[in-house]
């Protein structure tokens, strides 16, 4: 065979894979999407669900998945900011650093629904948290620490060494430039690495099964005091998800509409992922344009 | 040429080294001066000897081929290869010792400042790239420090070309405007001496024609040390020149002497083109 023509053929193989993907995930999103969109109204996105009749709604499924990626987020990115900036600005390349970077490995590759059990075991029934949103954001802290940090420590590795230079040169301490100069020239990426682990936080079901539990207690949407158990911002109450809620209907709901709700649901949870994939690459995109060319 | 370092003259005629000391030709007081500096990178040693002399107010150029060591002495002279590689010896800024490890680090960069090879302004606006050190020590009144970024920049020969877009990023300059950006950001902090690695290799020659003004104006304010690989530029605007060639400082003198009449054949051979 002449070299054009294995060229040639290897071309063609690696167009046909790289369509296979495509194809695969369009026709994914499309099914989900088509057969989800006739369910979803303002209704169905902001009443509570009911468990034997037809009508109902995920709106607080839908609060408790963006509250428990907030709280999530509260918890899990200043740890991960710490660990990144210590991994990439001081961490000398030894034995401990080593450890502490296959900890990490280790941990990215545990299986969700281990990460959850764990969490019931110790936040759920040791700690005394019961099923909770707190529960819920610890568990998938754990669950959500090895990625953010690893896409830290890579937005922080990506900042030219002489950016550091400049820094030390003008008489700067090594924490000033990483404060002031590294992690502000790092934001866009970082942030990118927040948005897109956000997208995989809000479509977790199995970490918050144990632990953030599987009842959506009524709300009341005009208390805001977080000591009240009907309180949207009490972080001691459980929360049912809307990943959770799909699961859920789809084992054991016995509710007449339970395939529209089921299909509505993942629809509203497939199009907030690509929502933040996509607001990940506009705010990315948006903040580097700011800060290089403003 | 076999280097016998107990003659100090070889049969041709040639020295072995020839390192002179400026205050003998200039005016000029010493500000910056290495005893015995030498270098090393694990055990491997990248500068065997580095005794040299700078004078105030004039601009040394270092050169040599790549390799020389030219510019891992200049990074030693305020420290930025501290935690990179181990130096020993003495540097003596206005006679103290500023490589002896109790020396407050950061205050001593202060007055060595630095300007690298490839321009790296920070992504913040040319004023905060400007200020930001200074705020960073704590002076915050808005009228300093419009002062000090007015003649910073001025000293630059940057000042009239962003006077109008201080707000705007610095990375939306050009190399060359980058490159003088940063020696206003390193005059910011008002530095007695300002090292200089290599500040024109990244620049087109209308953007080094100015860089090279600009040194030459600086100088009746600063003492300038500066690495080139380029010797029509040590040329043009050094008033001493030293010569480096694997990991020594073989020839030092008025810059004069060395591109006319040098007194070490690998000098000679080395400013003549043969090698480099």
């Amino acid at each position: 065979m002449s070299p054009k023509t294995s060229n040639q053929i290897a071309i063609s193989m690696l167009y046909v894979i790289a369509s296979t993907i495509v194809v695969i995930l369009a026709a994914l999103l499309g099914y989900i999407i088509i057969s989800g969109l006739p369910a979803i109204s303002w209704h169905f996105l902001t009443s509570p669900a009911r468990a034997f009749t037809s009508g109902g709604g995920v709106g607080i499924q839908l609060f408790n998945s963006f509250y428990l990626l907030i709280l999530t987020m509260l918890i899990s990115f200043p740890i991960a900011l710490g660990a990144g900036i210590y991994l990439n600005e001081y961490a000398k390349q030894n034995w401990v650093t080593a450890l502490v970077r296959s900890a990490i490995e280790i941990l990215s590759s545990l299986p969700s629904v281990v990460v959850g059990l764990f969490g019931f075991l110790i936040f759920v029934v040791q700690f005394g948290f019961g099923f909770s949103i707190l529960s819920g954001a610890f568990a998938l802290t754990f669950f959500n620490l090895p990625l953010l940090t690893r896409s830290i420590e890579e937005a922080l590795a990506a900042v030219p060494d002489a950016q550091r230079e400049g820094g030390l040169a003008l008489g700067l301490s090594k924490w000033e430039t990483v404060l002031h100069i590294i992690v502000p020239a790092a934001l866009p990426a970082i942030l990118t690495g927040v948005i897109l682990s956000a997208g995989r936080i809000f479509g977790e079901a199995a970490a918050l099964i144990f632990t953030a539990g599987q009842s959506a207690p009524a709300l009341n949407f005009t208390d805001w005091n977080p000591f009240n158990m009907a309180s949207p911002l009490n972080p001691m109450r459980p929360a049912e998800t809307l990943a959770v809620h799909i699961w859920k209907i789809n084992s054991e709901g016995i509710m007449p509409d339970a395939k529209a709700i089921s299909s509505g649901a993942s629809a509203v949870l497939v199009i907030s992922v690509l929502g933040f994939n996509l607001l990940a690459r506009f705010v990315g995109h948006r903040l580097f344009k700011r800060l290089t060319a403003g | 040429m076999l280097i016998n370092p107990s003659s100090p003259h070889s049969d041709d005629g040639w020295l072995e080294r020839h390192i002179v000391d400026p205050s003998l030709k200039s005016q000029q007081p010493i500000v910056l001066e290495t005893k015995q500096l030498r270098v090393f990178y694990g055990d491997n040693e990248a500068i065997h000897e580095g005794d040299l002399k700078f004078p105030e107010h004039q601009i040394s150029a270092l050169i040599g081929p790549s390799g020389s060591g030219k510019s891992t002495y200049l990074r030693s002279l305020n420290r930025m290869n501290d935690g990179v590689a181990r130096v020993t010896g003495e540097i003596l800024y206005r006679g103290v010792d500023v490589n002896r490890p109790e020396i407050d680090v950061y205050e001593m960069r202060r007055r060595i400042g630095m300007v690298f090879q490839r321009p790296n302004p920070f992504s913040k606006s040319i004023y905060d790239n400007i200020t930001f050190a200074l705020k960073r020590r704590g002076i915050t009144d808005k009228k300093v420090l419009d002062e000090t970024v007015e003649t910073s920049l001025r000293q630059a020969a940057i000042w009239d070309e962003v006077k109008d877009k201080l707000n705007k990023s610095a990375l939306a300059l050009s190399g060359g405007q980058q490159q003088r950006l940063c020696i206003a950001r390193a005059i910011a902090v008002k530095p007695d001496i300002l090292l200089l690695d290599e500040p024109a290799s990244a620049l087109d020659p209308v953007s080094t024609g100015k860089l090279e003004e600009t040194l030459l104006k600086l100088k009746k304010d600063y003492t300038i040390i500066i690495v080139t690989h380029n010797m029509q530029q040590a040329a043009r605007i050094s008033d001493f020149t030293a010569f480096f060639n694997m990991g020594r400082a073989l020839e030092f003198d008025e810059t004069s002497q060395i591109f006319t009449s040098p007194k070490v054949q690998l000098t000679n051979n080395y400013v003549a083109g043969d090698f480099g």
